[in-house]
């Protein structure tokens, strides 16, 4: 059988799964009672209700006929891949590398998720970048960052 | 007397020296990244959060709405001279303002909206001065029972006047609420769904949440699309309407402020529902005379919703400073710009911060002041901006998402949840999920617990408390009004109609 509205259907599955897991990850902690709420009682009745609605959307997407407009467009993971791969980059690299290596790779590989991206427009993409970024927060707003990577510095 | 003391203690306060400066920069920043496409108001501002953290909270809070209403209107610009709507708001706007601009008209497109969107503006304050006290004292009447319900109602509320699927949005409110209660429980100090992760037991800081939903999500996405856009950058003079064009826009002007003022206060997208209503408001109004024809340039098609969703984006600071609740998700980043400033939003910030609420207000004014005086001269160099291609400005605003996120709490802990938000934000985008909600149930979900708790708690367990109580069985009953309302098939598929018009 066709999925009448594949936005509705997985997206009711995603928030049944999502509440089942927090009402299952809230029994770890205390329930409490009505009057005296424990840390798991909001949970456990939210995640509940999450799961419900979840169901719900579901089932109406199954039923749904909303022709190819309930179709789920293509996942580009591409563009997606890079430009996140991107900035968990920069954080890994920021403290042990510094900030100027790690915006030069954060420009770097994003950048590289265009369509049109050109090597040569880059770099001075990149040059100004890292001068705007080190005139404006770290010596303008003095922010606390370390700029070199840390086996230079010392 | 008293709302003209108030309101001279907040010019005191919103016309130092250090403030205007604050709200100067405030509303370049802010037109600058608005004019730029592919940014809105909400991913803007979670952006810059960041960097408002070192000053004190009312010159960050002047900034912060200076920024705001900055992007609002610099997404005005792109809408008229690129057809590209920053914003959903600015859909409007794009209808007969392109127009305009393919006409050779965008310089009076341009003028008309920033008079408008004064005019709009300096009434919303008044009124926001004006309504501020009474609203206040209402809420000083509100126990736990009614703060719960109040939220129930203004979640509601924020997704019946949304576009999109209802059942959808609730799910997305419910799952904001789930996410904003990660973190240590206040009352029994237990760490909830932290994962023996020690930066997750503070919880997840909403700024990440915004930052990866809003604009992460938005570059993702515009880059995997292959656009064309048509500029109009050339052409842009004679700023100043015709005497002409000012008659003609003076009654749209006028009906857009009260719409959106109105419209505005209740909770749900104020500035997109106000910019639409005006739109169809004054269509109708003008009807088959218009000339020239709405959709083809027609200048009350610019004037009405861009004065409305100017009013209305202004007072829907109303609910966010008199009762703590956010109507939206501009909103809710303002509150929670002020918890971390160690401000409790609600109604009494006003009797224990009368300077940071009536400096505020005022600053409202000025701002939208600055506005219009920078605008009418400074609109080349905005034209200038949009021919920067997107290819190097979505690495510049990766640049300061990842500097502002680090800064947050000097971790990179918080970029990895920035990006992390990125990609969640991208199969909400594909999976057809607002991420509006999510951020109003986010920010409200630790507040509503507690409110909850406590009501419970001076109920002695009884859940009938909240329907035993009339002022909190009248916001129930109102949550569900608009429920039922909006379900039903007759105004459903009037619903569904008006919001595809606009798209």
């Amino acid at each position: 059988m066709r999925i009448g509205n594949q936005k509705d259907f997985w997206s009711g599955l995603m928030f049944l799964v999502l509440g089942l897991g927090f009402v299952g990850f809230a029994q770890n902690y205390e329930m409490g009672t009505a009057q005296r709420m424990g840390p798991a009682y909001f949970p456990t009745a939210l995640g509940g209700l999450l799961a419900i609605l979840g169901l719900v959307i579901a089932i109406q997407g199954l039923a749904q006929k909303t022709g190819p407009d309930g179709d789920i467009e293509r996942f580009h993971f591409g563009p997606l891949v890079i430009v996140l791969g991107a900035v968990a980059l920069f954080g890994l690299l920021l403290r042990p590398a510094g900030l100027v290596a790690a915006l030069l790779a954060l420009i770097g590989v994003s950048a590289y998720a265009s369509h049109e991206f050109r090597l040569r427009e880059i770099v001075p993409l990149a040059v100004f970048l890292v001068a705007l970024v080190l005139a404006v927060f770290v010596w303008g707003l003095g922010l606390v960052i370390p700029l070199w990577p840390a086996f230079m510095v010392q | 007397m008293e709302l003209l003391n108030n309101l001279a203690l907040g010019f005191e306060t919103a016309l130092t020296l250090q403030n205007l400066a604050y709200c100067l920069a405030g509303v370049i920043i802010g037109t600058l990244i608005g004019v730029l496409p592919g940014l809105g108001p909400v991913a803007t501002l979670a952006m810059l959060l960041p960097f408002t953290y070192s000053l004190p909270p009312v010159s960050a809070l002047i900034m912060l709405s200076g920024i705001y209403y900055g992007a609002q209107y610099g997404g005005s610009t792109t809408a008229i001279l690129v057809n590209l709507p920053g914003e959903s708001s600015s859909v409007v706007t794009c209808l007969d303002g392109y127009q305009m601009a393919r006409r050779g008209r965008a310089g009076a497109a341009l003028g008309i909206a920033a008079i408008g969107s004064f005019i709009a503006g300096s009434f919303a304050t008044l009124l926001i001065a004006a309504f501020a006290l009474p609203l206040v004292e209402v809420a000083f009447k509100f126990g736990p029972a009614e703060y719960f319900s109040l939220m129930v109602l203004g979640l509601i509320g924020a997704v019946v006047l949304a576009s999109g699927s209802l059942i959808k949005a609730i799910a997305m409110i419910v799952l904001g609420l789930l996410l904003g209660l990660v973190g240590t429980d206040v009352n029994s100090g237990v760490a909830r769904f932290a994962f023996d992760i020690p930066e997750l037991t503070d919880g997840i800081g909403f700024v990440g949440v915004a930052m990866g939903v809003f604009a992460f999500c938005e570059i993702v996405t515009n880059v995997e699309k292959h656009e064309h856009r048509e500029v109009f950058t050339d052409k842009v003079k004679n700023l100043m309407p015709t005497l002409k064009d000012l008659k003609d826009a003076a009654p749209a002007i006028a009906r857009g402020t009260l719409l959106g003022s109105l419209l505005g206060i209740l909770p749900g997208g104020g500035a997109l529902l106000a910019a639409f209503a005006s739109y169809s408001m004054e269509k109708k109004i003008a009807g088959a005379k218009a000339d020239p024809p709405f959709g083809q340039g027609n200048i009350r098609g610019v004037a009405g919703p861009e004065s409305a969703n100017n009013s209305g984006a202004q007072t829907s600071f109303i609910p966010m400073l008199t009762l703590g609740i956010p109507p939206n998700a501009v909103m809710a980043l303002m509150i929670g710009a002020m918890t971390i400033h160690n401000i409790q939003p609600g109604p009494q910030v006003m009797s224990s911060n009368p300077a940071l609420f009536w400096g505020l207000i005022a600053s409202m004014w000025v701002g939208n002041l600055m506005l219009v005086v920078l605008n009418l001269p400074m609109i080349g160099i905005w034209v200038q901006l949009l021919k920067v291609p997107y290819k190097w400005l979505y690495p510049a605003i990766l640049v300061f998402c990842c500097i502002g996120a680090y800064s947050l709490n000097n971790n990179p802990f918080d970029v990895y949840v920035t990006a992390i938000f990125g990609a969640i934000g991208y199969v909400f985008y594909k999976l057809g999920c607002e991420p509006a909600p999510l951020i109003l149930g986010f920010i409200l979900g630790p507040m509503m617990e507690e409110n909850l708790r406590r009501a419970m708690l001076l109920s002695r367990g009884d859940p009938t408390v909240f329907f035993t109580r009339p002022l909190s069985l009248t916001l129930l009953l109102m949550a569900v009004a608009l429920v039922v309302v909006v379900a039903l098939p007759a105004i459903k598929s009037k619903r569904e109609e008006a919001f595809q018009e606009v798209d």
